[in-house]
């Protein structure tokens, strides 16, 4: 029903696509593929009228369309759900469904007939929530069902998601699948973008791939086997998924002891209850646990995140500390990087130079006075042994492509000097090649006998570069793995709270 | 992508499109008119420009703290009131008490400067909306300056015991504030401005603390997880506003030869004015002195062009609104 044929773009001379072509067909699920960068969210724009100076021909059912706005495509059945959700938190669902669309008569607003459409439509979707309740309230997840309540609720033929289950737990994944399977039934065409691998498989018809902006092909889903999906994305062939280096284990590097983060206003239990664990000099300790286990609040925790609000001890070496401060935690031999780069990781106002020395500015500002060239050495140094791909230290962040900022971040905490790296969710939004780089300099910094916590919610990533697993459930540990023994659906059940010998 | 093809596109045309080439866009604008509008060749004279400077600089003093502030994301409306209370502190001091008029300005500037640092814990500690801090900065600022003054303008008529006026010599100092140097080139005034940028200079390029600034302007979560210490770094930043509105009080007062608890009236919104037509951001974390300098000029030389050429004041007002918007407008085409 869609067909998109010879697309090209480029911004001010430089292509981002370049003749590009993809269909899909109604109760198909067509998978978008590609590195970042290859060109997918330009594609995806393209398609929803973000862009309209592009090159080639965009059919509906047939007939050539031109989309001159946002509206026009969404009038035309087109809704795409985008990474960062396009909702007003603080109205409610149902004035969210309806924005910009209201039902109204002599501009009084039919509130009846609004809540018993969207009402209709959540019911659908098997949802059960308060639909006056402002959408901030909710998880991701669910604000993510409000998104495709919206696009139902306009009779949209063709959903996009973009990378939908980033930020989602492994119950709200398995319903936004179901809801996918109906949406296939009904007839929608499903175009969806996703970077793991498991969720390709698992629901794709077609996958197309595209790499550097051109179009590398098309094949049903079964045809193209993850090994040969890999290599028409990167180009190359990833001899092996991810490569630990033998361990060099060491001394006890980090201790942990009776870690406690109170709850919140909405949710009053323990974030953290009470978490005690250990990690050696040059190992990678993988801390698993589905959204809102608590372990990215345990990090957190530990780093001095929550100030006074969180209660327990750290032991670096010798030394036995309050998790009071970041700063302090920072000058005591720790690093956190945190899940999401763009909220508290990148200041993206600053270039690259100022963003990677921000940790370790007193470094490079003895009395006070800076001193641009040391930093600046310092920086180009650190940038290139991590192999940052930018024009000059100079560039705002913001241009940069997603693994390159999370590199950027990476070089800002390893430029700390850290005895402790705590990672959260360091591959999240970064593409194969530059994962593949992340996993390296984990090793080479294990080499050197930096100790690394590792959050990870991709199961092969946390299989394959750990050397030890522990498994959250509500707040405390439920299973402990030497690597060994871990399998996924050990780790799986002991995130859910079941028991697991071990 | 949006960021690549921003880049290679400023590369091209990089400094045109630049903060400072922007700004300085609406200061050539203005100058140009000032050409064109000489007043019979009034504004070729250094004196009109001298004049200028002198008139804009104790504006120009409060806008180097507005712009540090507005670095950090803040906003500190209390400048004018803190003016004035610096202003009837001085003249008290200086012309009833006849005191050492050196301990007068120490003590005034710390009086400014602990005034701006209350609002920096205010807001740095407590949480506190820097718009409503300083509000409230601002009002009780203004009842302390009458508070000082007995809601009198302190001037050299000096009320004696029996009741009669006495008028004092005004004191030196207020002569040496106004007087003119380097062979009456300049004002003392807009010398003290030049120490207030080259200080704020220094501060946001060369200090760590600037950096730290801008850090907490970007994104102060992620400033605060790379060890940036931001309540004591916003306690400053107010402080540091406050301290200069202290210097602009004094100014102020040498200026007027008296003490006045309602002078620095608005005066809070002509600084970010000024900010703003240099181009800082006011969501914080972009920016810096010199285009702040721009700024100070360019709503100096606009009132300087449309005094001389004896505009009234309705059409001046209407005009610098005007200007306001034109060079925010300009700013925004940047994306």
């Amino acid at each position: 029903m869609l067909e998109m044929q010879g697309i090209g773009k480029d911004f001010s001379g430089v292509k981002v696509l370049e003749d590009v072509c993809f269909n899909l067909a109604a109760g198909e699920v067509h998978v978008l593929a590609g590195e970042n960068g290859a060109g997918k969210s330009t594609l995806i724009k393209v398609l929803g009228g973000v862009y309209t100076d592009h090159t080639g021909t965009v059919k509906l059912n047939g007939e050539v369309v031109n989309f001159k706005s946002v509206l026009d495509a969404s009038k035309a059945g087109i809704s795409i759900i985008y990474q960062e959700l396009s909702l007003v938190g603080s109205m409610g669902v149902c004035d969210n469904v309806f924005l910009g669309r209201e039902e109204s008569k002599y501009s009084w607003l039919n509130k009846r007939a609004m809540l018993d459409y969207s009402a209709k439509i959540i019911k659908s979707l098997s949802l059960d929530i308060d639909l006056s309740s402002s959408v901030d309230e909710f998880s991701i997840g669910i604000q993510q069902m409000v998104e495709i309540t919206k696009a139902l609720a306009f009779d949209s033929k063709i959903i996009v998601m973009d990378e939908p289950t980033s930020a989602l737990t492994e119950p709200e994944v398995e319903k936004l699948f179901d809801i996918i399977v109906k949406l296939k039934a009904e007839g929608c065409g499903i175009i969806y973008i996703s970077h793991k691998m498991e969720e390709i498989y698992r629901i794709a018809d077609r996958i197309t791939v595209l790499r550097d902006g051109k179009y590398i092909g098309t094949e049903v889903a079964e045809k193209l086997p993850s090994q040969e999906l890999i290599k028409w994305m990167v180009g190359r062939e990833l001899n092996q998924q991810i490569p630990r280096h033998a361990p060099k284990v060491g001394e006890k590097r980090l201790e942990v002891k009776d870690i406690f983060v109170g709850g919140t206003a909405s949710n009053p239990s323990p974030r953290v209850d009470n978490v005690s664990f250990s990690v050696r000099s040059g190992e990678i300790l993988g801390i698993a646990g589905l959204q809102g286990s608590g372990n990215s609040e345990l990090l957190n925790g530990i780093f001095g995140t929550y100030g006074s609000q969180a209660t327990g001890s750290v032991q670096i070496d010798d030394e036995i500390y309050k998790p009071d401060s970041p700063a302090k935690m920072i000058s005591r031999g720790m690093a956190l990087l945190t899940n999401d780069r763009k909220q508290s990781g990148l200041v993206m106002e600053m270039n690259i130079l100022r963003n990677v020395s921000l940790a370790s500015l007193k470094r490079f500002s003895p009395h006070g006075w800076l001193r641009p060239a040391m930093e600046k050495a310092s920086v180009e140094k650190i940038t290139r042994s991590l192999n940052l791909k930018a024009e000059s230290l100079y560039q705002d962040v913001d241009s940069l492509s997603g693994g390159n900022q999370q590199k950027v971040v990476m070089a800002k905490w390893v430029e700390t000097r850290p005895k402790v790296l705590l990672l959260d969710e360091p591959t999240r939004g970064v593409d194969v090649g530059a994962k593949h780089e992340i996993y390296e300099l984990m090793n080479s910094w294990t080499d050197q006998g930096i100790a690394i916590v590792l959050i990870t919610s991709e199961m092969p990533e946390l299989l394959g570069i750990c050397d030890r697993i522990l498994v959250m459930h509500r707040g405390k540990i439920n299973a402990e793995f030497e690597i060994s023994q871990a399998t996924q659906e050990k780790i799986l059940s002991a995130a859910l709270g079941e028991r697991v010998s071990q | 992508m949006t960021g690549n093809d921003l880049k290679s596109f400023t590369d091209k045309n990089q400094w045109l499109l630049s903060p400072t080439a922007r700004a300085l866009g609406a200061l050539i604008i203005v100058f140009a008119m000032g050409l064109i509008f000489n007043a019979d060749g009034a504004f070729l004279k250094w004196g009109t420009h001298r004049d200028m400077l002198r008139a804009v600089s104790v504006y120009g003093i409060l806008a180097c703290g507005m712009t540090i502030v507005i670095i950090t994301g803040g906003i500190d409306l209390s400048v004018g009131s803190i003016l004035a209370l610096s202003a009837v502190s001085f003249s008290l001091m200086a012309i009833h008490f006849a005191m050492n008029p050196i301990l007068a300005i120490i003590i005034c500037l710390l009086i400014g400067t602990a005034c701006g640092c209350s609002s920096g814990l205010l807001i740095g500690k407590y949480s506190v909306q820097p718009f409503i801090a300083t509000l409230a900065m601002m009002v009780f600022g203004r009842g302390l300056a009458k508070w000082v003054s007995g809601g009198q303008k302190i001037s050299t008529a000096v009320q004696q015991a029996d009741g009669t006026y006495q008028y004092v010599e005004v004191p030196k100092v207020f002569d040496f504030v106004n007087s003119k140097v380097f062979a009456d080139n300049i004002t003392v005034v807009t010398l003290i401005l030049i120490v207030c940028l080259v200080i704020s200079w220094v501060l946001l390029t060369k200090l760590r603390q600037g950096r730290y600034i801008y850090a907490i302007g970007g994104n102060e979560e992620a400033a605060r997880l790379s060890g940036v210490p931001v309540l004591s770094s916003k306690i400053l930043t107010y402080g540091l506003s406050g301290l200069f509105c202290g210097i602009a009080g004094i100014c102020q007062a040498c200026q007027e030869l008296q003490g006045d608890p309602e002078a620095g009236v608005a005066y809070e919104l002509s600084a970010i004015a000024m900010v703003v037509i240099g181009g800082t951001s006011l969501k914080g974390g972009r920016g810096g002195i010199w285009l702040t300098l721009i700024g100070i000029l360019t709503i100096g030389y606009l009132e300087k062009i449309l005094s001389i050429n004896a505009v009234g004041e309705d059409k001046r007002l209407m005009l610098t609104g005007a200007i306001i918007i034109a060079a925010v407008l300009l700013q925004k085409t940047r994306k």
